[in-house]
């Protein structure tokens, strides 16, 4: 039985197949997974570690890696401040105290309505429009506390449900096509190219 | 009017889609790179001079001809900007996709490579939508995928995200993660994935900016583009400007000819610090770099000049810092970012980040001792020693080695400050 619904497994096989070795889909396939269950859940590991023929304890192992992938359950909204330099030099120290209080939450916890995981980033790659804040990877540009409590106010109430999706979706722009260069035209091709290439060297000999 | 290469389609709220980029030639330039022999491809890019984006600065054609004998490989651009301040990648993920692709199409042809793969920070949602909508409309424009405009050439790109590191950003590292691993940084030698890369295969590792510029120098020439700047820094160069300044952003320069105070000041670039206030310092080249004070205002941005003044242009970012800001505070802040970042392999950098961190925060804190100053750079002498620019190397990447650049700079320039938060028992700055 598969923990990914129908749909989503036959996206993972069709990712896994642009890669020249499978194990290489296996950070893309924990996005999806993530964007399913708005976690990395101990059943999509298994399924991953199959679909990249790995063991899961090497999909965990890369996957506790990396600051993106959550294997405990986070909030509908993952709320980032970053409080690097740029942001740091623009009062982002003080905007993460107000985000604590509004939400009620420490940084890495939960708010009480399970809504809103706050954390503390590294630089975001926003730094003019700073402090800057992400929800769900979307930069959301509030800047201020008056911005930030209306961003959580839009973000409790659904009004921004189009442009910050549920924790873990990540890119919504699905892959039209697949592979298209087959690896025999692909040989001919780097043939041709190669005796051309000698044959001009040989001319201009 | 300064030439704009990679910026060209700024003034359009749309230049991300594909309508626009082809009313504003798209596409062009591999069209007429198709019709070279990849050979010529590469000689341009060999003329034009053009250095690498990513930070180190390497010349791209040089490293491109380490690959041409090489029969397999694999072309991986580099999108993951982490470098903290550097932002003008993701300006043109976000803004240019297509001029993207173009430039991978161009880098993949002149290699001969049929698979390439574009890396693209996973915080960038938005960034990874945009370009894997172009690269669909590409694939359908007949831009990728197999016979590219009936050349006889196909090469297949494929999107990949990354998923929250920075040391992904080393290009062994972002190898091992593009192979589904944690993002360690190989151990050196080889030097270069150009030997032994993706797969154990010959890779070429190039920045966004960098093959963003291969489009314009095709159409226009290599002997065009090394016309602009001035000696090994040909061309134009994204700076990402931020800090204490009226317009920070990102703008496009030309190479040498404008210095750091006109990129602060000038009124169609920073527009002058905040509050009229004077500088302090500057982190000229990515928080990696040792920074710069108000005698290094009048140096060109051009790699070799701000190297001869000890210090790198890197990933092309500058923060400012007015005369009200706290060094000391800027220090810890900095250390704290590399003692989370570092991927933890060798114990200078592991560790050493994590003391280093905690005394800087005693300090800033009130909690701070008179020997402190001297034990924050004796540990520095450890990760990189002598504490000389560019560092000596302990460490299997220059994450480590690059951690003493602020707080060496803090301390040499600034000691009575770093001396006063241990009389007065902390910070004594508003800000
Ligand atoms: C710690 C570290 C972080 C790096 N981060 C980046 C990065 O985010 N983007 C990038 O293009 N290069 C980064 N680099 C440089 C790459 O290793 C590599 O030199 C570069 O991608 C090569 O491309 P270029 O020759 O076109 O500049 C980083 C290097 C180090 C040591
Ligand atoms: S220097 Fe630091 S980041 Fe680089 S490999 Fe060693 S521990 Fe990892
Ligand atoms: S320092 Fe905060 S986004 Fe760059």
């Amino acid at each position: 039985m598969s923990h990914f619904s129908s749909e989503l497994r036959a996206k993972a096989e069709a990712t896994v197949a642009l890669y020249p070795k499978k194990r290489s889909a296996l950070i893309p396939l924990c996005h999806m997974a993530q964007g399913q269950d708005g976690y990395l859940t101990e059943e999509a590991m298994v399924e991953i570690a199959e679909l990249c023929e790995v063991t899961p304890a090497e999909v965990r192992g890369t996957a506790t890696f990396y600051d993106m992938l959550h294997t405990d359950p986070v909030g509908k909204y993952v709320v980032g401040v970053c409080t690097n330099i740029a942001c740091m030099l623009n009062g982002a120290d003080e905007l993460l105290d107000h985000a604590k209080n509004r939400l009620g939450c420490a940084v890495g916890a939960t708010s009480a309505d399970g809504l809103f995981t706050l954390e503390e980033t590294e630089c975001l790659a926003d730094c003019d429009i700073a402090p800057c804040v992400q929800v769900n990877h979307r930069f959301v540009r509030a800047t201020t506390n008056e911005a930030f409590d209306q961003l959580i106010d839009e973000l409790a109430s659904g009004q921004r449900a189009d442009e910050v999706p549920s924790h873990g979706t990540l890119i919504r722009v699905e892959r039209s096509v697949g592979l298209e260069a087959n690896p025999a035209q692909i040989q001919a091709e780097r043939k041709a190219q190669a005796e051309a290439q000698a044959a001009r060297a040989e001319a201009a000999k | 009017m300064t030439t704009t290469i990679v910026t060209a389609r700024r003034q359009f709220d749309d230049s991300f889609t594909i309508t626009r980029a082809l009313a504003t030639g798209a596409y062009d330039g591999l069209k007429k790179a198709l019709a070279m022999t990849p050979e010529a491809v590469c000689s341009e890019v060999d003329q034009a001079s053009l250095l690498g984006r990513g930070g180190a600065g390497f010349p791209a054609g040089r490293k491109w001809s380490m690959l041409r004998k090489n029969p397999t490989t694999y072309l991986v651009i580099n999108g993951d900007e982490s470098e903290p301040a550097t932002f003008k990648d993701h300006y043109l993920i976000e803004r240019d996709p297509h001029q993207l692709i173009e430039g991978v199409v161009i880098a993949a042809y002149a290699l001969q490579v049929s698979q390439a793969f574009i890396f693209i920070r996973g915080e960038f949602a938005l960034g990874l939508e945009r370009v894997q909508q172009a690269l669909n409309e590409a694939y359908a424009h007949g831009a990728v995928g197999a016979n590219i405009f009936g050349s006889g050439f196909s090469v297949d790109i494929v999107v990949h995200p990354g998923a929250g590191a920075y040391i992904c950003g080393e290009e062994t590292a972002l190898l091992e993660s593009l192979e589904g691993k944690r993002g360690f940084p190989r151990i050196k030698p080889p030097f270069f994935p150009a030997a032994i890369g993706l797969y154990g295969e010959p890779t070429v590792v190039n920045n966004v900016e960098t093959v963003s510029n291969l489009p314009w120098i095709v159409t226009n020439g290599g002997a065009a583009f090394a016309a602009l700047g001035g000696g090994r820094s040909t061309g134009t160069r994204l700076f990402a400007l931020s800090g204490d300044v009226n317009q920070p952003g990102v703008f496009e320069v030309e190479m040498v000819k404008r210095t750091f105070r006109d990129l602060i000041e000038l009124p169609e670039l920073g527009g002058g610090v905040k509050g009229g206030r004077r500088v302090k310092a500057i982190i000229p080249g990515g928080v990696s770099a040792p920074w710069f004070f108000e005698e290094h205002l009048d140096i060109p941005l051009g790699q070799d000049e701000v190297a001869e003044a000890g210090s790198m242009l890197g990933s092309g970012s500058v923060v400012v810092m007015d005369d009200s800001r706290c060094m000391v505070r800027a220090a810890w802040r900095i250390t704290k970012f590399f003692s989370r970042e570092s991927c933890g392999q060798c114990t200078p950098c592991r560790e050493g980040s994590g003391w280093l961190e905690r005394i800087l925060y005693r300090l800033e804190h009130g909690g701070g001792r008179i020997e402190d100053l001297d034990l924050l750079l004796d540990l520095c002498d450890n990760i990189a020693p002598g504490l000389t620019w560019p560092p000596q190397q302990t460490t299997i990447c220059v994450l480590g080695p690059s951690i003493p650049s602020s707080i060496h700079a803090g301390i040499s320039h600034f000691r009575d400050e770093f001396l006063a938060h241990v009389h007065d028992g902390g910070c004594s700055y508003d800000r």
